[in-house]
This record gives structure tokens, sequence and C-alpha cells, in this order.
């Protein structure tokens, strides 16, 4: 837990109304997600209640709870993405990147895969997002292709 | 050779589809080649995503061109040929003198909101401001009372482009007339809706129009403060709007004193944590106050008592973005479009089987028809036209018998559909309507909030009964109790996400009820897209024996010998469709 950033976020976020959700936005930012102490030292330094900071971790689906990998892979299932295949391309990620039916992030620790709601970019359909970077008409053909390029 | 200018189209669609490597591409031919007289600058979306990256070329006497489909590879012969005044005619997709592609498409459309998407950098107030923007700010702070403004938005007729439809300027009015010292605006950008993305393409191309508009109603309703929420799927949209808030904060267009009148109005940007629930208005705000976005009970509403107990105001991205249009060419040239009880235009995103994807604003009353098949240039795949998904998972599916419904709030109402805020996903024969209705099922099921029990607990018992039918274990008593629940659901659920989840079942069952009969009587998926209802069968009568799909076959459930007919055994067979997708002879039938 890297405490004097935690430290810092908050005295940045002190006394300013509204500010739970973006202050555990930027907390999660340090290590990629929220460990149980993160959430405890959160708690203990804001005067929030930990089982309100831990209600609002899991209700947003932004906020993740486990070790995340490199790189996080978004997975469309919108509409025009479930009508072009998205089904099909999610088992060929997972297949690929060998992942059990509860696991989300790959072995080597490199991706970690996320079902999303919509990217907007249906146009594109079906459409995954690494990082930042959108990859649209794709089937899991594709896909070796474009994972090779962030494994180193 | 004239001076002339290249403006590339950056906006998420363009990026994904290559146009940062095109842009780099250019910026590189121009520093090499400095005797092009050319200057490159960037857009936002100008709707034809299907035609992606697209760059535009224009100069004083000489013809515009948008060209589509460009790569870092293929664009330098298009630039070079314009430079010496003889442009291409490959790719052409729009063109001001001669024949594009997409002339047509476009010229049916009416832009008010899109008006500056895809014509403007959206980074920058000064070309803002070169097409009107702020000028109906200076109109409403120097000549308008905060009455007036109402009651200009009021005749215009405008209604909340969220999907509920409610008269922004009644809406408005009720926040005015609130007492309260303190009030608030926001800008609902939790754009949730699976298959919606016109409010994404409005903020990354155009996001000074929202600015502004929110201004002119923090003026109107008396607010000194607002907030856009935006969803956080969206960081570019984000990254725009960080950047015009900035933009018009130095020009003074927000904070102390605007425009020397006194005003003052300060806007932050909120960024959603995912959450679809949070586009409902009380979730919005309990999200924006840093609670878990659970909706609340209405009345009061937002206009009494919203964010942080203080008279609110929202509205969506689209209403705002027309605001300043509105204003700056009053409410009658408005209220001229669209029919009598809803005037101007809509934005609509098109997806899924359509030719033209992309983001389209036609006048309120067009039909369906028109939409797909003028402006959307009709079906991309060869499989006939099924049906149109409207309004997202609080929407339905409108069958080909009423694709002459016109658009407006009151006649997609009667379909049993909702407008929605936009989204419209076309399906051809090769959709399962009973997978739709799984499929967004799924969604509620997932973004229910859990605080009303049958929203929470019958959507799970809904999504298990068609998880039941697609997998062929259906009973005809099933379509009775989809039926009941989805009454209780609507009748017990306290906001908008409960009450119209069962949307998409109804509309489905009232129009392909015998898709739903043919999974659980016939245990047959007609579209052949539920997977454990298809089988794959080999005609002897054309396979050649060649194998390919036996060495392909990852269970190795097909048989035989070289140069006779194969077998699938269906037993073992798992329904990937490899074999299918190998035949080179058309001998594999999918049924």
């Amino acid at each position: 837990m890297q405490t004097q950033e935690l430290d810092q976020i908050i005295a940045k976020y002190h006394n300013k109304k509204g500010s739970l959700i973006p202050l555990m936005q930027e907390a999660q930012r340090l290590e990629g997600f929220l460990s149980r102490e993160t959430m405890q030292y959160l708690a203990d330094h804001t005067g929030v209640a930990v089982a309100d900071i831990y209600g609002v971790a899991t209700f947003y689906s932004m906020f993740r709870l486990r070790p995340q990998g490199k790189h996080t892979i978004r997975v469309c299932k919108g509409t025009a993405c479930h009508v072009s295949g998205a089904n099909a391309l999610i088992k060929g990620l997972r297949d690929y990147l060998k992942l059990e039916s509860d696991q989300d992030t790959s072995e080597d620790g490199i991706f970690t895969v996320m079902e999303v709601a919509c990217l907007g970019c249906c146009s594109l359909a079906p459409v995954i997002m690494i990082d930042d970077a959108t990859y649209g008409t794709l089937n899991a053909d594709l896909l070796p292709a474009i994972l090779e390029k962030y494994t180193f | 050779m004239a001076q002339f200018q290249i403006k590339v189209g950056l906006a998420s669609c363009g990026f994904a589809a290559g146009a940062g490597e095109v842009y780099t591409a250019i910026e590189k031919l121009l520093a090499e080649q400095p005797s092009i007289p050319a200057k490159l600058t960037q857009a936002g979306c100008i709707g034809l995503c299907f035609q992606e990256p697209l760059v535009e070329l224009s100069g004083e006497g000489m013809e515009t061109i948008t060209y589509g489909k460009m790569t870092a590879e293929n664009i330098t012969p298009f630039i070079l040929a314009y430079a010496e005044g003889k442009p291409l005619n490959e790719n052409k997709v729009l063109a001001s003198a001669s024949e594009g592609t997409e002339n047509k498409n476009f010229q049916s459309q009416t832009r008010i909101v899109l008006r500056n998407c895809g014509v403007i950098d959206p980074e920058s107030i000064d070309a803002s401001i070169a097409q009107h923007g702020y000028e109906a700010l200076k109109k409403v702070l120097t000549t308008m009372t905060p009455l007036q403004v109402i009651d200009e938005v009021q005749q215009s007729g405008i209604r909340g482009r969220g999907g509920a439809g409610f008269p922004t300027g009644l809406k408005w009015k009720f926040a005015h007339d609130a007492k309260g010292d303190k009030k608030y605006i926001i800008c609902n950008a939790d754009e949730g809706d699976p298959g919606a993305f016109m409010d994404k393409s409005i903020l990354e191309g155009d996001p000074h129009s929202v600015v502004e508009g929110m201004i002119i109603g923090a003026y109107a309703i008396g607010a000194d403060e607002g907030y856009v929420y935006c969803r956080a799927e969206y960081p570019l949209a984000i990254k725009r709007l960080i950047k015009a808030i900035a933009q018009a904060e130095e020009k003074g267009y927000l904070g102390e004193n605007i425009m020397d009148t006194g005003f003052r109005f300060e806007l932050h940007i909120k960024e959603g944590a995912g959450a679809f629930v949070c586009g409902e208005e009380t979730a919005l705000m309990a999200s924006i106050e840093g609670k878990r976005g659970m909706p609340n009970i209405r009345p009061p509403f937002p206009a009494q008592s919203g964010l942080w107990g203080k008279p609110t105001n929202i509205n969506n991205v689209e209403t705002w973005a027309n605001i300043p249009w509105i204003i700056n060419n009053g409410s009658a040239a408005y209220a001229a479009y669209g029919t009598e009880k809803a005037k101007g235009t809509k934005a609509f995103a098109l997806a899924g089987k359509i030719r033209n994807s992309g983001v389209i604003e036609v006048p309120m009353g067009m039909s369906l028809r028109d939409v797909i098949y003028k402006v959307g240039g009709g079906m991309k795949t060869e499989k006939p036209f099924k049906a149109v998904q409207m309004g997202g998972p609080s929407g339905g599916c409108i069958p080909e018998s009423l694709i002459d419904t016109v658009v407006d709030y009151d006649s997609i109402n009667k379909t049993g559909a909702i407008m929605g805020s936009g989204g419209m996903v076309v399906m051809d024969t090769g959709t399962c309507m009973v997978d739709i209705a799984k499929f967004f099922l799924n969604f509620t099921q997932n973004e229910s909030c859990g605080k009303c029990t049958f929203c929470r607990v019958g959507t799970k018992r809904m999504l298990e009964i068609l998880t039941r039918i697609t997998q062929g274990k259906g009973k005809m008593e099933d379509l009775d109790t989809l039926m009941l629940l989805a009454e209780n659901i609507h009748k017990t659920s306290l906001c908008g996400l409960g009450q119209t989840a069962p949307n998409p079942v109804l509309t489905t069952l009232k129009y392909f009820r015998d898709e739903y009969v043919a999974h659980i009587v016939d245990k047959r998926c007609p579209a052949g897209a539920c997977e454990a209802l298809i089988r794959y069968e080999i005609d002897p009568e054309k396979c050649v024996g060649c194998t390919a799909c036996a060495r392909k076959c990852p269970v190795k459930c097909i048989s035989g010998t070289v140069k006779q007919p194969h077998v699938i055994d269906q037993e073992a067979c798992i329904k990937c469709g490899a074999c299918y997708q190998t035949c080179k002879f058309d001998a594999i039938r999918k049924g």
C-alpha cells in the first residue's frame, strides 16, 4: 500500500463535497485495484465508514477488488456487437488467454478481460478496447496479432 | 498551387479505424514536402462512421471533397492530386460540386444539433466562435430576462432528448420557480443504452455547444454551479470537455462576472464509475454526491429538491446542444421542423446490420423506412430486414410490418418500444428475437441496483426462463409466467430501469411469438442463432469427401473416408461451427 500517495489524494479531496468516488478512482489508479487494506486506510483517514466505501466499490463496475493485469481488455457487449458476433469473440479471447470460467486475469498477469456494456463504437462492431486503444470489426482469428503487440 | 485545408476526422470511431495514423502520415508528408500549401486540422465525427477514416480537403475556389477509407499508406496521392488541382475520384464520399457516394444520405438529413460535428476542430474555442459559438450566450445575457429565455425554449417545443420526452421549457420553468438560494444545473452524459452513441459524438465533435447550452440554462433557472456527469467509458469525450471548459473559463464565459454582466457560473465534470442506473436522474445525483447510484422516490422532483437537496435541473447532452441554435435562430425556426407534438430534429445512432452505420440527424416525423433505407442506405447483409430495436434495454423491437411508423415520441410508444435516447439497432433474419430479449434481460438484470424486489429478483427469473427457452428446455406455460412477471416488475419498480425492463420481452412476444413457440415446441431456432438448438448436417449429395471439416473439428466427431460423404456425430458435436466455416463445397447445412 502506498500510504504517502494515499495521504496526498486524501488531502486533495479534504472537505470537498461529493468527493468519495473521485477519491476512490484516484486511489485505485495507484495499484490498479482497491485492496482491503487500501479501503480500510481510506476509511480511517477520511472518517467515512469502511462499509460505505466497500458499498460504493462493489456498486460501480469500474472499481476492482482483485489485482489487475498489466493491460485491460474491455470487450464490448453492446447490442450492435451482440448481433455481430461478440459472444464468439469473447470465447475466442478467453480461449486464447487460457482463462478458466471464474478467472479474468491471464496467468502471466499481462491481460485482464472485462465485459463492458457499450463502448459506443457500434459502427465498428464487434469492438474491443485494450487500455485506451480501440480495435473494431474483429473476429477471433484477428486477436493473436493484436494481443502480441502488448505481450512485451 | 493554392492554399488548401486538410481535415481529419478524429473522434473515437475514427481513431478505432486508424485515423490517428492517417493524421500522423499527413503531418509527416507536409513536413517532408513543405511546398504543399496545406494546413492540417482535426475535426470530430461527421457521422459517416462506416467510411472512417475520413479526410476532407477544401480550398478557395476548389471543390470540397471528403474521402473515405483513407489509410496511412493510401492518403498521399489524394493530397498530391488535390494540391495540383486535379482531385482524384476514387473513395469520394462527400463532394460539394460532383458526385460523392454519400451525398444523398447527407442531403436527406437536417443537421441542427450535429451542425458542427465533423466540421470544426472540437478542441478550439475559436473554431466554435467562428461558427457562431457563444453568440447565443451573449444575446441571452445582454438582451433577455431569464423568463424570456424559458419562454423561447418553451415556444420551440423541444422535448427532452434523453428519451422520456418531457418538455424542456416546462422543466426549466419548474426549476426557475422553485425557491432556493442555491440551484444546480446538470448535463446527463451517462449515455448507457447499448447501441447509442449520439451524445458521445456531440461531446467529441462539438463540446462547446453543450457548455454554452448549460450556461444559458443556468442563467434561465438561476443556477451558479453545474456538473457534467459523463460515463468513464468515453475518455476522449471527457478530455475534450475538460479542454472546452478551460477555454471557456479563459475567455470569461465561465466563472465570475460572465461577459461583464455580473452573472456567475462554474462548471465541473464528474466522471461516472460504471453503473447504467446512473442515467436515471435521481440515481445520477446520488452518484455525484458520492453515494451508491440508487434512485429515490419522486416527488420531490429534482426541480424542488435535487442535488444536495437544492433545486436542480437535469437535461441530456443532445438537449443542451440544441439550446444555442434555438436562441440564435429563434423558436419558430426550430418548431418549423417536426410534427405537431414533437418539434425539431432528433439525432440517431444507426448500428447493427445497416449499411451506413453512424450518427445521423433527421426531422421528427420521418418514417422508420426512410431513416433506414434513405439515410441509412438499407441493409448491410444479403438477409432481409427483420426488426429495428429502439430505446435500448427500455425499448423494444419494431417489426417489418410497422416500418412506416414515423419517429416521434407518441408513435414509437404505440408500438411498445420507446424513442429512447436515439439508438437504432437494425436486425436481419439472422437475428433471433428470443436471444435479443435474453440479451437485454441479461443487461437489466446485471444493472439493476437491487433496491426494488421485483426488479432485482423478477428480472433474474425472466432471464432464467428466457435462457431455458433458448436452450430448447422451455414450456408453453413459461410465456404466461413471463407476462405475469413483466406486469409486476413494471408496476412495482421505482425507476425507469425497472419499469421498462420488461419491454424487450413484451415487444418480441407481441410481434414474434411464433419464434418463441418454435423454440419451445419444435426445439428449433428459426434464425439459426441459438447455439444449443443448432444442428450441423452434411449433405451427402454435395460432400466430396475432402476431409477438410474432419481435420478442423475440435472434438473429432466427423467421420468418413476420403472421397466419400462424411457424417457428423450429433451426440458428440459441440456446435462450434468450425466445419460449417471450413467447407468450400457448401455441403454443411446449419439449421
